[in-house]
C-alpha cells in the first residue's frame, strides 16, 4: 500500500462518507450509497407486501362470507389508535432527523427515544390486539372490572387464529389476518431494534460530526413501516364485509 | 476526495477465504458453489435422461450407489424427485449462483472503476445466507421419502403435505426462500454499486454491456424475487400450520391458482433474470473478438432495457390453459410478441458487429458464437409457445422443455462458460488451455444442440413432459429411438464437461501467468494485474470513452494497435515502429499519468465526456 493510500485510509476508516463528499450526479441529487441501498431494499421489501396483499385480495374474492359464524371482528376503534401512535412516531422521527441536522444531540436524543417508545407501544399493542396481557388484565381488574376485562382478551381468546392452530378451524379471514399483520410486526421489531442502535450511536457521539445520513436512512426504513400499516389497516381492518 | 477507503489486507484464513468481504473472493466462492451443483444438477439431468433412454432397466455404474434399495432402478417417484431437483438446481444453485453471483460479483466493481462493492458485508451474508439454502437442498435428498417432486415449479396442490408429505419438500421451499434473500442482498448491492460507484467518466452509456445486463437482472431479482419469498412463506404455511391458502377446500377459501400468479409473476422475470447476463457477455465478447466496436451500442442498452420492463408484464403465458379470460389471455401474448422485437434487435445487432470483423476464434468466443446460436432457436420456438392457437397444442409438451433449455440452459450456460475462459485471468492469474477448451467448447455446443433439439422434437409429436415411461403409451412408442439418440447426445455432453474439469482444475492450481490483458480489450479490469489487487484500483481510473474502442484508425495510427482502454490518453504523436505491445496495460493504476486522473475527480466529467462522444 502506498503512503497515499495508507493515509487514505486511516483518514476514512473510521467514518461513513458524508453526504456532501459525494460527487453531485445529475441522475440522482446527492444521495449516499447507504440511502440509495435502502431505497432499494424498500421497493424490494413492498412487493413483499404486495405478494402478501395479493394472496389476501384473492382469498377475500372468493370466500364468502368472509367473516365466518362465531368468530370476532377486528377491533378498528382500538386499531385506529394503534394506527396514530405509528403516525406520531413517524412525525417525532422527522423531528429527530431534523434536530440532528442542525446539531442538536439533546433534541434528536428526545425524539429518537420517544420514536422508539412508539414503535414499542405499537408493539404492545398488537400483542394485547393478539393475546391480551392476562396479568396486567387481572391486576386491572381489582380497580376497574370492565377495563380490567378489556385487557385481559385478545383475538385468540376469542377464537381467531392462524390456520389450525390452537386446534381451531382454519379460517381464511384469521390467517390472512395473522400473517400480513405479523409480518408488519416483524418490521416494527426490526425498526426499533435499529432505532435503538441508531439512538445508541447517536448517545455515543458518532454523529457529532454533522453526518446525518444514518439517522436519514434510518428514518426511510421507519417511514416505510408506518406507510406499509396505513395500507394494511386500510385492506385488512377498514375494507367491510 | 477519496470515498472509497482502501483497507489491509486480510491476513487471516477466515477473513480471507471463509468469511470475506472482497468481491473477487465472493465471486470465487460463487463460482465453486455454482460449479458443484452444476455437476450435481447435471447429473440428475442424466439420470432422467437414463430412465427415458433405457426405462425400467439399473443406472450403471453408480446405481447401487445412489438408488440402493431399487438395485439402482429409477422408480417413478424417484423420477418424480430426480426432475425437480434437477429444474431447482439447475435454476437456483447452478446458473444463478454461477452467472450472477460470481460474475456480478467479479464484474461490477472491476468494470466500474470502484475497489468493492457498495456493501462489503451484505455481499459476505448474500453468500453465507446462499450456503443455508444448500444445506437445505443437499438435506432434502436425506429425509424419508426423499426430495422435492412436485416439479420446479411447485404448484400445488402437488407441492402441499396432500401430493409431498415428505420433509424433502418443505427443504426445498425453505432452500428457495433463503436463495431468494440472498439474491435479494446480492442485488440491493449490485444496483447501488452501480449507481453510485462508477469511476469518474463513467457514464452508463459507456459501460460495458455485461455491467448493462447485470444491473437490469439485478433490478429485476429485487423486484420480483420477493414476490416468490411471499409465495414460499405461505406455501410453507400451507404444509405445517394448517392454512389452506392454495388448497381448494370443501368451503372453497383457498386457490391454487393463487401460487401460479404469485409463481410466474416471478417466473417470467426469472427467465430474463437468466438470460440478460448472458446478452451482457454475448454483446461485449462478440465486440472484443471481432475487434470492432459493439453495434449499435445504445440500441443493445435499450432493448436490454426494453425486454427488462416488458418480462414484468408478460407472465400470464405461463397459464393460457388454466381457464383465464380470453382477452386477457390475447394482452399477455400481443405483450409477450412484442418482446421478440427487442430480442430480434439485440440478435442482429449481434450479428452486425461480426460482419467484417477480424474475427479471433478463441474459446470464449467460440462458446458465445454457440450461445447466439442455440439462443437463436430457442428464442424462434417460444414464439410458438407464446401464440395461445399453437400453445394449446404444445403446452406441457417435452417441446416446452426444449425450448426453455435452450434458452435458459443452453444459451445461460454457453455463456456462463464463456465467460468463465475469458475472465479466468482475473479470478485465478492465468488463461485455461485454450486447446483443450476449443474441443470443450466445440463438444459442448453440438451435443447440447442435439440433446434439446432431440427433446423439441419428441415434444412436436405430442411427448408430454414429465412422464417417467413415456413409452407406456402407444401413441408415444414410436419415439423410444429418438428418445435414445437424445439420452446419448446428454450423456456425451456430460462426459465432455471432464475436460472443463481438467483444464479448470489445472488452471487453478497452475503456477502460468499471464500479462494483465492476454485478449488484448480495453475494459478497466484488464489494466489491472491478474488477478487484481485487493483494492482492486490504487488510484479510482478516470474514463474517457465507450468499452468497445476497436479498430480505430486514429488509435492505430497513434498507437500502431487496433485497441484502446477506456482511460488511455490518445497521444497527438504517432507511436515508434512497432509500437503494438499488446501484453503491457496501459495507464495502469500505479502509473504516475492514473494518480493525475485520479485526483481530477468529479469536476473533470464534462470534458472527459466530450472525448468520449
Amino acid at each position: 500500500m502506498s503512503a497515499e493510500a495508507a493515509a487514505a485510509h486511516d483518514h476514512h476508516h473510521h467514518h461513513a462518507p458524508r453526504q456532501e463528499d459525494y460527487p453531485v450526479d445529475p441522475h440522482y441529487g446527492q444521495a449516499t450509497g447507504g440511502k440509495l441501498g435502502m431505497w432499494v431494499f424498500l421497493l424490494s421489501d413492498a412487493l413483499t407486501f404486495a405478494g402478501f396483499l395479493l394472496g389476501y385480495a384473492i382469498a377475500r374474492g372468493g370466500t364468502k362470507p368472509w367473516i365466518p359464524e362465531g368468530l370476532p371482528e377486528l377491533g378498528i376503534n382500538f386499531t385506529a389508535c394503534l394506527t396514530f401512535l405509528l403516525i406520531c412516531s413517524s412525525v417525532t422521527m422527522v423531528l429527530a432527523f431534523q434536530a440532528a441536522t442542525e446539531r442538536n444531540k439533546q433534541e434528536t436524543l428526545k425524539y429518537l427515544g420517544l420514536t422508539i417508545f412508539g414503535g414499542f407501544l405499537f408493539l404492545c399493542g398488537q400483542y394485547k390486539e393478539y393475546f391480551g396481557f392476562e396479568l396486567l388484565g387481572s391486576l386491572v381488574a381489582n380497580f376497574h372490572a370492565d377495563w380490567g376485562a378489556w385487557l385481559a382478551m385478545g383475538l385468540t381468546d376469542e377464537g381467531l387464529f392462524f390456520g389450525t392452530l390452537g386446534g381451531s378451524e382454519y379460517s381464511a379471514y384469521g390467517s390472512t389476518f395473522y400473517m400480513i399483520t405479523a409480518f408488519h410486526g416483524m418490521h416494527v421489531l426490526t425498526g426499533v431494534g435499529y432505532l435503538i442502535v441508531i439512538f445508541i450511536r447517536t448517545y455515543m457521539g458518532k454523529y457529532d460530526d454533522g453526518n446525518t445520513n444514518h439517522i436519514e436512512i434510518c428514518g426511510l426504513f421507519w417511514h416505510f413501516v408506518d406507510l406499509v400499516w396505513i395500507l394494511v389497516f386500510t385492506f385488512v381492518y377498514l375494507i367491510p364485509e | 476526495m477519496d470515498l472509497q477507503p482502501i483497507h489491509s489486507p486480510p491476513t487471516t484464513f477466515i477473513k480471507k477465504y471463509v468469511f470475506s468481504t472482497d468481491h473477487k473472493v465472493i465471486a470465487r466462492q460463487f463460482l465453486w458453489a455454482g460449479l458443484l451443483f452444476l455437476a450435481i444438477g447435471g447429473g440428475l439431468g442424466m439420470l432422467i435422461r437414463w430412465a427415458w433412454g433405457f426405462p425400467g432397466e439399473a443406472v450403471p455404474v453408480i446405481g447401487d450407489l445412489i438408488l440402493p434399495h431399487s438395485n439402482g432402478v429409477i422408480g417413478p417417484s424417484t423420477y418424480n424427485g430426480i426432475f425437480t431437483s434437477h429444474g431447482l438446481i439447475m435454476i437456483f444453485f447452478a446458473i444463478t449462483p454461477m452467472m450472477i453471483g460470481s460474475f456480478g460479483n467479479l464484474c461490477i466493481p472491476l468494470a466500474i472503476g470502484a475497489r468493492d462493492m457498495a456493501f462489503p458485508t451484505l455481499n459476505m451474508l448474500s453468500f453465507w445466507t446462499f450456503v443455508i439454502a444448500l444445506l437445505c437442498v443437499l438435506a432434502s435428498f436425506f429425509v424419508p421419502m426423499g426430495t422435492a417432486a412436485a416439479g420446479w415449479t411447485t404448484y400445488p396442490p402437488l407441492s402441499t403435505q396432500i401430493g409431498t408429505p415428505g420433509l424433502g419438500q418443505t427443504f426445498m421451499v425453505l432452500a428457495i426462500f433463503f436463495t431468494g434473500s440472498a439474491t435479494i442482498m446480492g442485488g440491493v448491492n449490485y444496483v447501488t454499486t452501480v449507481m453510485r460507484l462508477r469511476a469518474p467518466g463513467m457514464t452508463y452509456m459507456r459501460m460495458p454491456l455485461t455491467i448493462w445486463g447485470q444491473w437490469l437482472t439485478a433490478i429485476l431479482n429485487v423486484l420480483f424475487v420477493p414476490v416468490l419469498a411471499a409465495a414460499a412463506i405461505m406455501l410453507i404455511m400451507d404444509r405445517h400450520f394448517g392454512t389452506e391458502f392454495f388448497i381448494a377446500g370443501a368451503n372453497g377459501p383457498g386457490d391454487p391458482i393463487l401460487f401460479q400468479h404469485l409463481f410466474w409473476i416471478f417466473g417470467h422475470p426469472e427467465v430474463y433474470i437468466l438470460i440478460l447476463p448472458a446478452w451482457g457477455f454475448a454483446g461485449d465478447l462478440l465486440s472484443y473478438f471481432s475487434r470492432k466496436p459493439a453495434y449499435w451500442y445504445k440500441g443493445q442498452v435499450w432493448a436490454m432495457c426494453a425486454v427488462t420492463v416488458l418480462s414484468a408484464i408478460v407472465y400470464g403465458h405461463h397459464m393460457f390453459l388454466t381457464g383465464m379470460n380470453p382477452l386477457l389471455g390475447q394482452s399477455f401474448m400481443l405483450l409477450t410478441l412484442i418482446i421478440s422485437v427487442p430480442a430480434e434487435l439485440l440478435f442482429l445487432n449481434w450479428l452486425h458487429t461480426m460482419w467484417k470483423g477480424s474475427i479471433r476464434l478463441t474459446t470464449p468466443m467460440i462458446f458465445t458464437l454457440g450461445m447466439v446460436f442455440v439462443f437463436g432457436l430457442g428464442g424462434l420456438t417460444g414464439i410458438f409457445l407464446g401464440t395461445i392457437s399453437t400453445d394449446i397444442y404444445l403446452h406441457d409438451t417435452m417441446f416446452v422443455v426444449g425450448h426453455f433449455h435452450y434458452t435458459m440452459a443452453a444459451a445461460a450456460f454457453l455463456a456462463t462458460m464463456g465467460a468463465i475462459y475469458f475472465w479466468f485471468p482475473k479470478f485465478y492469474g492465468c488463461q485455461m488451455n485454450e486447446a483443450i477448451g476449443k474441443i470443450h467448447a466445440w463438444l459442448s455446443i453440438i451435443f447440447i444442440t442435439l440433446l434439446f433439439g432431440g427433446q423439441m422434437v419428441v415434444g412436436f409429436s405430442g411427448q408430454n413432459r414429465r412422464l417417467w415411461n413415456p413409452f407406456e403409451y402407444t401413441f408415444l412408442e414410436h419415439l423410444t429411438e429418438l428418445n435414445l439418440l437424445t439420452t446419448y447426445a446428454a450423456f456425451a455432453l456430460g462426459i465432455s464437461q471432464l475436460l472443463f474439469v481438467w483444464n479448470f482444475m489445472e488452471g487453478v492450481f497452475s503456477k502460468r501467468t499471464c500479462g494483465n490483458n492476454p485478449w488484448e480489450v480495453g475494459t478497466l479490469e484488464w489494466e489491472l494485474s491478474s488477478p487484481p489487487p485487493v483494492h482492486n484500483f490504487t488510484t479510482i481510473p478516470t474514463v474517457l470513452r465507450g468499452p468497445h474502442e476497436y479498430a480505430n484508425p486514429e488509435v492505430r495510427r497513434t498507437l500502431g494497435r487496433d485497441w484502446i482502454s477506456q482511460t488511455e490518453e490518445l497521444p497527438s504523436q504517432p507511436a515508434g515502429t512497432g509500437g503494438a505491445d499488446s501484453g503491457a496495460a496501459p495507464a495502469g493504476g500505479d502509473s504516475a499519468d492514473g494518480a493525475a486522473d485520479g485526483d481530477a475527480a468529479a469536476s473533470d466529467e464534462p470534458a472527459a465526456e466530450v472525448a468520449g462522444g
